[in-house]
């Protein structure tokens, strides 16, 4: 008498499977329960084991094929195992009996959820008791994916620095007598968020400078008519300070780069984002390629962009990839600030307000049109030597612009 | 024409012979090409293991004298016969090269016995120690060569009165007063040996502390506990003469740092200050294999050299020149030519110094973190407080475990105890897992044994040890 296996059922919305590994071949013994084949399955590996004790007589599917539920993977003869003559004769003398099917038993192993699971060493047993961590939630760092003590505690510690943040959102404060309760904008939102990132991730530092401003006001009196007659576009300050960063970027490569993990990515393009105050808040438009344009193409696409900016055509690609970042307070008024910096970019260009100041010059005291200038910089790669001659170039670049046009 | 196989080794020894087991395993056809006549290279004929036998013997006999007397059992007219205990040594090492020959046909491995020597990048010549000379080619060769002891320029080793470790293994009578120079592990080892068996012994090292490398503190007292066994140091102190008279030698030292000259009369001077990598009449400029400036083979991290085909293991490359160091190259290296992934984990090799007590070390010692700037913390046990030392008599030494300050993670383990080189096997297992001083603490550890020591300076990183 022979037995049929079937693929057995494999659960909700399962009907077809995969055959895994065979344990048995062909006219070995099989006792009751005993593991045959493996049934991989999206959900679950499953082992289907024998119905009965006997002989494996006949394997009807291979290592790799697919099949439904209820379709025959293997048929047992009873008897015993011995030479192929024999099992053969035991299948010629049952060939007539009816069959009789078993409905196997399932022995279900469930997939562990990334790879195997691995012993806990006592220490994190102990971290994640006292602290109910979940270990399931960690990635090991030791051998084979194993979880060390060290892992635990960065749990525990990463944990500790997202509770607060979880306190935050407490039930509203009542809006009191004079107060008033608005919304944040998306953008504000976005601002706030972004502002804050900086601050968490970079180790940020600023380092400041003053520009002797004669020079550039000097140039920009005396071609102003000309610039704008040929370009049709006013000769402002922005290009040229745009124009000096960039001699100080190509000089002081880290400034133009940013952190990815454990990597430095150093950017040989020059994208810079202006920061545009709109009345909703801050935008930072970019400039591309600013280096393979001309004063008065960045001039051109500065005012452009800031037009846009105001009457909110912005697209988001406009806001997107700048290496560097310029942004002037001076407009407002500020004699001095420290910019937060533009994440991921490792440097922001503060500019501030022109404002005659005496100052010494040869022994001798001279009223000059001054600007305080400030590099906000991410120290974690920026050093302060690099930070400091950066500023230094922009500087030197501005106060003799003929510098820009040699290249020194 | 030449015979061919998969693999031909080079080198007998405990990185040549494991090689070429494992990669008979994975299914190579392989060959090894041994001069000395017999398998296991330096460690097993005249290296660790007739070492590790005369210093049983020795420790024994020193017990028989000293030690045992104190426990009750009084030995009457304890004698040394040096011949049998030579003898005794000489079996052990006859019975294990016989036991790798014995692995060698069971792997199919065919040992060749000879020189060989490159003759192209792919081709072997073997001076046949049986006479002749046959060719061997091969898609793969491993130079597994070994070292060789150096000498004090201008003071060659004749292997009688100046000897190298090899001629201190094999002294014919126990020499009044041996002059050890260097005071590395073998020159403290075979110091001990001889200075148990009767003689007395002086050991000259050119730097001001014993057994550089290890860990300071370990250091410190291991110099201290030999001193007390009566071994005498001269630290600071260079070598510029040896004289032959007629028993014996004058030995000239001067201190390193200068200063006047001093003579010492000994018997017998052993020149144990240092191994260089052995590479002579391999025919490695025939094959194109580069050396570096200290004479050893030029790898990649898969021991691979600059010519394809050709790889090096053991001490003939860089790295510490161990026994279990070679081997573990030697697995790596097969699997990688078999087209596996071999790896050595360097940060994890355990260094022992077989003397009494023992000092067994296994990765960064205080020092080496000080100097890298890692924080870390200290866990100490002294063997006074542990139940089994102080009933065996054999309280001399400590354990110290040092653990990163943030992770806990063990950075390194460094004992002078006893037993201390079967101990060190725990440390290097929990450090090869990322093991942190907690989770030695916390694992059982049977009463009474020495390595609660260990336990107990475990917890001591975090102050809780318990018993001391």
């Amino acid at each position: 008498m022979t037995t049929d296996i079937r693929v057995p059922t494999l659960g909700e919305s399962v009907t077809e499977a995969t055959i895994g590994q065979w344990f048995k071949k062909v006219g070995d013994a099989v006792s009751a329960d005993e593991p045959l084949v493996e049934l991989e399955t999206d959900k679950v590996t499953i082992e289907v084991p024998a119905p009965s004790s006997g002989v494996l007589s006949e394997i009807r599917v291979q290592t790799g094929d697919t099949v439904e539920v209820g379709a025959i993977l293997a048929s047992i003869a009873e008897g015993k195992a011995g030479n192929g003559t024999k099992v053969k004769a035991a299948l010629k003398a049952e060939a007539k009996p009816a069959k009789t099917e078993v409905k196997p038993a399932l022995k279900v192993v469930e997939k562990p959820a990334s790879g195997a699971v691995q012993p806990v060493p006592p220490s994190v047993r102990r971290i994640a008791a006292e602290n109910a961590i979940d270990l399931s939630g960690i990635a090991g760092t030791g051998k084979e994916g194993r979880i060390t003590k060290g892992d635990a505690m960065a749990a525990l510690t990463a944990r500790a620095v997202q509770a607060p943040a979880a306190k935050t959102p407490a039930a509203p404060r009542p809006v009191a007598e004079r107060e008033e309760r608005v919304r944040m904008s998306r953008l504000r939102q976005t601002i706030a968020a972004r502002l804050k990132e900086a601050q968490a991730t970079a180790a940020m530092l600023t380092t400041f400078n003053e520009v002797d401003m004669t020079e550039v006001i000097g140039t920009r009196a005396k071609y102003k008519d000309l610039f704008e007659k040929k370009h049709g576009v006013k000769l402002g300050f922005m290009g040229l300070f745009v124009k000096a960063c960039i001699a100080a970027l190509k000089e002081i490569p880290s400034v133009n780069a940013e952190i990815d993990g454990t990597d430095i990515i150093y950017k040989n393009h020059y994208d810079i984002g202006v920061a545009v105050g709109i009345d909703k808040g801050l935008v930072v438009p970019v400039v591309r390629d600013a280096d393979l344009k001309s004063l008065a193409e960045i001039e051109k696409e500065i005012g452009a962009l800031g037009q846009r900016a105001r009457s909110g055509d912005l697209k988001i690609e406009d806001l997107q990839g700048g290496t560097f970042t310029i942004s002037n307070g001076g407009v407002y008024g500020s004699l001095m600030s420290t910019p937060i910096l533009n994440a991921p970019q490792s440097g922001i260009l503060g500019m501030h307000k022109i404002q005659e100041r005496p100052i010494a010059l040869k022994g001798a005291v001279v009223v000059r049109p001054m600007m305080y200038v400030a590099l906000s910089y991410d120290h974690r790669l920026v050093d302060g030597k690099e930070a400091v001659t950066f500023l230094v170039r922009v500087k030197e670049c501005l106060e003799a612009p003929e510098r820009m046009l040699l290249d020194i | 024409m030449a015979k061919t196989y998969d693999l031909i080794v080079i080198g007998g020894g405990p990185g040549g012979y494991n090689c070429a087991i494992r990669a008979a395993q994975l299914g190579l056809r392989v060959a090894c090409v041994e001069k000395r006549g017999a398998l296991g290279g330096t460690c097993l004929n005249v290296g660790c293991i007739p070492s590790k036998a005369l210093l049983h013997s020795s420790e024994l006999y020193e017990e028989a004298r000293n030690g045992i007397a104190k426990m009750g059992i009084i030995v009457e007219s304890v004698k040394l016969d040096l011949k049998a205990m030579m003898a005794h040594k000489e079996e052990s090492v006859d019975a294990l090269t016989k036991g790798i020959r014995f692995l060698f046909k069971k792997h199919k491995i065919d040992e060749i016995i000879g020189a060989a020597a490159f003759t192209a990048k792919n081709k072997l010549t073997v001076k046949l120690n049986a006479g002749g000379a046959e060719e061997f080619e091969a898609k793969s060769f491993v130079i597994a060569t070994g070292s060789e002891p150096v000498g004090v320029p201008g003071v060659p080793i004749d292997e009688k009165l100046v000897v190298s470790s090899t001629g201190a293994l094999a002294l014919a009578k126990v020499p009044e007063h041996l002059l050890v120079v260097g005071a590395g592990y073998i020159g403290l080892e075979m110091g001990s040996v001889w200075r148990r068996l009767g003689s007395k012994v002086t050991v000259v090292e050119f730097l001001d502390r014993i057994t550089p490398g290890l860990d300071g503190e370990v250091a410190k007292t291991f110099e201290r506990v030999l001193k007390k066994q009566g071994l005498q140091f001269k630290l600071g102190m260079k070598v510029t003469g040896v004289k032959k008279n007629g028993k014996g030698a004058e030995v000239t030292i001067e201190p390193a740092k200068g200063g006047a000259a001093e003579t010492i009369a000994c018997d017998v001077v052993l020149m144990s200050i240092g191994r260089r990598a052995f590479t002579d009449g391999l025919g490695l400029d025939k094959a194109g294999v580069k050396l570096d400036n200290r004479g050893r083979v030029v790898t990649d991290e898969h021991y691979a050299t600059n010519i394809a085909g050709i790889y090096a293991i053991g001490d003939v490359r860089e790295g510490p020149m161990l026994a279990h160091k070679a081997e573990d190259e030697a697995v790596a290296c097969a699997e990688n030519i078999a087209g596996r992934a071999g790896h050595v984990n360097y940060g994890v090799i355990p260094a022992v110094v077989y003397t009494y007590p023992e000092v067994a070390t296994v990765g960064a010692t205080e020092e080496e973190l000080k100097a890298a700037g890692t924080a870390y913390k200290v866990g100490k046990f002294p063997f006074t407080a542990n139940a089994r030392a102080k009933v065996n008599a054999t309280t001399d030494g400590f354990v110290k475990i040092l653990a990163d300050a943030a992770t806990d993670r063990v950075l390194g383990v460094h004992m002078i105890g006893p037993d201390a080189g079967n101990m060190i096997g725990e440390a290097a297992i929990a450090m090869e897992f990322g093991a942190s001083s907690e989770d030695i603490a916390r694992t059982c550890h049977a009463h009474p044994t020495l390595t609660e020591a260990i336990r107990q300076a475990a917890m001591a990183v975090d102050g809780w040890t318990m018993q001391a």
